[in-house]
């Protein structure tokens, strides 16, 4: 059994949950991600750990209530305990010096991306971080991420914060401040995702994407994470998470994403992120 | 001696009209009076050719005669004495190609029930209020990690535990029991039998660890740093496919997805249990074992109209127990032999929506000693389906091999071992289906035991 230290609503509708994990806490790296079963009987939900304590054995994810699983989750209470964390799971985000990289975070991707940036500053890397949310109220973390970027740019639908716009507006954004990218990083739902892949490859540089299909053992077993990737089919949790979002069939991940729609009695939600 | 006994004793099942619709068991196994007669055939033979099918050499003779005594507390202590998973053998061996098929009685095409009978004994023991402890060696300070909790891993567990070792066993889902557990149905081994055992070795000391993914959570080097010895026991969990245009279409599975939500996530339950599992309407299996009856049968119980199996070669060439086979024929499982998919066709929301497949016919023998399939040219046809799960087999996992230093690995991804299941590392045994590829319970339990053994004699150095 594993204890829920702190749980909050950091925004609406995205939470914060920390729990205790001290062997997942000694391995866990950048990019990485557990899967947690809130009750018995419950989904193995896979999330992605945005932040880790190594001497206190704790993880801290950030996560969006969609459905089921999700909301039981966020009707956890501190000193509860759930009966599975496991991981850590998938492969590390590759965090050699690049040069300069922009990561990208939207929705729970803006907490998924921040372990990745602390690494790529720690190596060394010039970071540009770039946060993408539908309104100034569906942000957090700026000064944690500020703390290891070079500069942080916002960019909003409404305008209500930082640049007005979609994330088609990136492109431009990032051509006004002159910056060319060695690598990209994007953290968030399959549609920020997918957008960005195909708006910022005309840099000709990595896009590396973190999935997030539908699993169930995370380990390799049972093949329902399968994404096609460059041709090939590919396990997202033993091959990725990570992937070079220029060369992954999107339309086949966003179709199979839906497989259980009809089944989940779903919370309907609109983040705006184009569920 | 009286006249020969032919009369093989039928086993009590559910109808085959109710059964394909629950998910009950479905054999209901021996009467007391039905065993004590079928073991009562038994000839005893001072040469009991049976022994040699058996991979753990249970004395086959000894354990039927007292149940034809009806001394069937008798009967599980010989049992047990090479098997410590009796009641999941008796429900699962390949007996027909085992014991029964050495059984001198075959020969006149009645062979001895033998699996019938263990699950007899099996069974007896759990409606009893005690069950017998076995004598546990004193503590000799050693530890033992045990990565797995399939068969292979209970085995090994159980027999070091008794021998005083400290066992500590490690598990990457959060239940333990290996394919037992999530891969193999409720309709034909109840995961309370597999609990029984599980909770029998916890009892005798087996420390028990879930959701810990060797290799991931700590490597076997880490965790060399703590035990005496490791046996990795992790199966062969990675499935594989068809690689035909198609196969990521939604509708399409692996048989291990297609188990693992209905047995360990418990789909059959949804939504009290939380994770869902489709009813489809026409399922398509691709193959012809066990694991491909599990599913159509499966498949049935769900609700499914029309359930087939798709197999490249023909009937006689099955490789699924032979009461797998009947099972599945006589609850409404239709059987497409000789033919193999080619391509899955997709709606515009890409859902599977059609099957295009070629029939075969039988060439020259292949190096497995079964004739090779040959596609019919022209013969393409095309079959309304709504879902497709592939059962074509499974490869070792890599997470152990690709994360450990210095362990030899084969070919097919598996760990190569010598004989007593000792490894190209130092301290580190493996046996079961991560060694040999995806084979039987029986045979994963005779390496397990074998394994044991070796280690037993390395710590007592
Ligand atoms: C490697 C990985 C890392 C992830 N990290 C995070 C994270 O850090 N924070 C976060 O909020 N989410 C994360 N996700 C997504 C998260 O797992 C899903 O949102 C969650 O499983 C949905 O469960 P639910 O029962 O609440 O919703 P459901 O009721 O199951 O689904 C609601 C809707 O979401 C869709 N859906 C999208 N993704 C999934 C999925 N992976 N599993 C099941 N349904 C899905 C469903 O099709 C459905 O339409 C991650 C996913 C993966 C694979
Ligand atoms: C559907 C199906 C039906 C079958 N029917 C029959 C039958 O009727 N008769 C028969 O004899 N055989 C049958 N088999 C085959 C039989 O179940 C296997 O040969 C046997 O279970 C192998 O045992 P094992 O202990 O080697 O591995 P497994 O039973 O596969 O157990 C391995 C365990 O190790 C765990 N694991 C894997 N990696 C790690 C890791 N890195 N860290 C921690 N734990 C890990 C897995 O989660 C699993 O629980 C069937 C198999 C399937 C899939
Ligand atoms: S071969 Fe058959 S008849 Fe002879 S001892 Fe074995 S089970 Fe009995
Ligand atoms: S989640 Fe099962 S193989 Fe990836």
């Amino acid at each position: 059994m594993f204890k829920v230290i702190e749980k909050e609503m950091i925004v609406p509708n995205l939470y914060l949950l920390t729990v205790q994990a001290p062997d997942i806490a000694e391995q866990i790296q950048a990019g990485q991600f557990i899967i947690l079963r809130s009750h018995d009987d419950a989904e193995r939900i896979p999330l992605s750990v945005a932040d880790w304590n190594r001497e206190e054995g704790t993880l801290t994810m950030i996560f969006m209530v969609v459905g089921d699983s999700t909301s039981r989750i966020a009707g956890l209470n501190v000193e509860d305990f759930v009966p599975t964390v496991v991981g850590p799971l998938g492969k590390p985000t590759e965090t050699k010096k690049f040069g300069t990289v922009i990561c990208i975070g939207g929705c729970y991707g803006i907490g998924s991306i921040f372990p990745v940036i602390r690494a790529l500053n720690e190596k060394g890397n010039k970071v540009i971080t770039i946060l993408e949310a539908r309104s100034n109220f569906l942000l957090y973390w700026e000064d944690k991420l500020k703390s290891y970027s070079e500069k942080i740019i916002i960019i909003t639908r409404d305008g209500s914060s930082g640049q007005k716009g979609h994330i088609k507006r990136l492109s431009k954004i990032l051509q006004e401040k002159a910056i060319k990218p060695d690598r990209i990083f994007v953290n968030g739902c399959t549609f920020l995702l997918s957008k960005t892949s195909l708006e910022l490859s005309h840099f000709k540089v990595p896009i590396i994407v973190s999935l997030n299909p539908i699993m169930i053992d995370g380990t390799g077993m049972c093949g329902v994470c399968r994404v096609t990737v460059d041709g090939s089919t590919k396990f997202a949790c033993v091959d990725g998470p990570d992937f070079d979002g220029r060369v992954v069939d999107w339309e086949e991940l966003l179709k199979r994403r839906k497989q259980y729609l009809n089944e989940e009695a779903v919370l309907v939600h609109h983040s705006g992120c184009g569920r | 001696m009286g006249k020969l006994d032919l009369n093989r004793r039928e086993m009590p099942k559910q109808p085959s009209h109710i059964r394909r619709r629950n998910f009950n068991e479905v054999a209901l196994g021996y009467t007391p009076e039905l065993a004590i007669a079928e073991a009562q055939r038994c000839l005893q033979c001072k040469k009991p050719i049976c022994i040699d099918g058996c991979p753990v050499e249970i004395d086959i003779p000894g354990f039927i005669k007292c149940i034809a005594d009806g001394d069937f507390a008798g009967s599980i202590r010989i049992l047990k004495d090479k098997n410590c998973l009796p009641a999941v053998c008796g429900r699962v061996c390949p007996q027909e190609e085992q014991c029964e098929e050495l059984c001198i009685l075959n020969k006149k095409g009645a062979p001895v029930a033998i699996g019938r009978l263990e699950r007899f004994a099996a069974y007896w023991e759990t409606t009893q209020d005690k069950i017998e402890m076995p004598e546990i060696a004193p503590s000799t300070g050693n530890k033992v990690a045990i990565i797995g909790s399939g068969p292979a891993g209970i085995t090994v567990a159980g027999d070091l535990i008794k021998l005083g070792h400290e066992v500590t066993m490690y598990e990457a889902l959060h239940e333990p029991g290996g394919v037992l557990v999530y891969g193999i149905p409720e309709f034909r081994l109840p995961k309370a039998v597999v609990r029984r055992e599980l909770s029998y070795i916890q009892k005798l000391g087996v420390k028990l660890i879930t959701n810990f993914v060797v290799g991931k959570t700590k490597s076997v080097d880490q965790l060399l740093k703590k035990y005496d010895v490791i046996f990795i026991g992790t199966g062969a969990g990675l499935p594989w496919f068809m690689e035909i245009p198609g196969e990521n279409l939604n509708g399409a599975y692996s048989a291990n997805e297609y188990l693992t939500r209905m047995n360990l996530m418990k789909g059959f339950q949804f939504p009290r249990s939380s994770t869902p599992i489709k009813k489809h309407k026409n399922v398509a299996v691709i193959g012809g074992g066990n694991v491909a009856m599990d599913c159509a049968r499966t498949a049935l119980r769900l609700g499914a109209d029309n359930s087939y199996i798709i197999y490249r070669r023909s009937e006689k060439e099955l490789p699924a127990r032979l009461e797998e086979y009947e099972n599945a024929v006589e609850e409404g499982v239709i059987f497409h032999f000789l033919t193999l998919p080619i391509k899955l066709i997709g709606d515009e929301n890409g859902w599977l929506k059609e099957i295009e497949c070629l029939r075969m016919k039988l060439g020259e023998l292949d190096s497995s000693g079964r004739r090779r399939p040959i596609p019919i040219k022209g013969s393409e046809f095309i079959m309304p389906m709504d879902a497709y799960i592939v059962a074509i087999g499974n490869s070792p996992n890599p997470i152990i091999p690709e994360t450990t230093s210095g362990l030899e690995i084969g070919r097919r991804g598996n760990i190569v071992t010598d004989e007593n299941g000792k490894t190209s590392k130092d301290r580190v045994w493996a046996g079961g289906d991560i060694v040999t590829g995806a084979a039987t319970v029986i045979l994963a339990m005779g390496a397990g035991r074998k394994a044991a053994l070796s280690m037993h004699e390395y710590l007592s150095k």
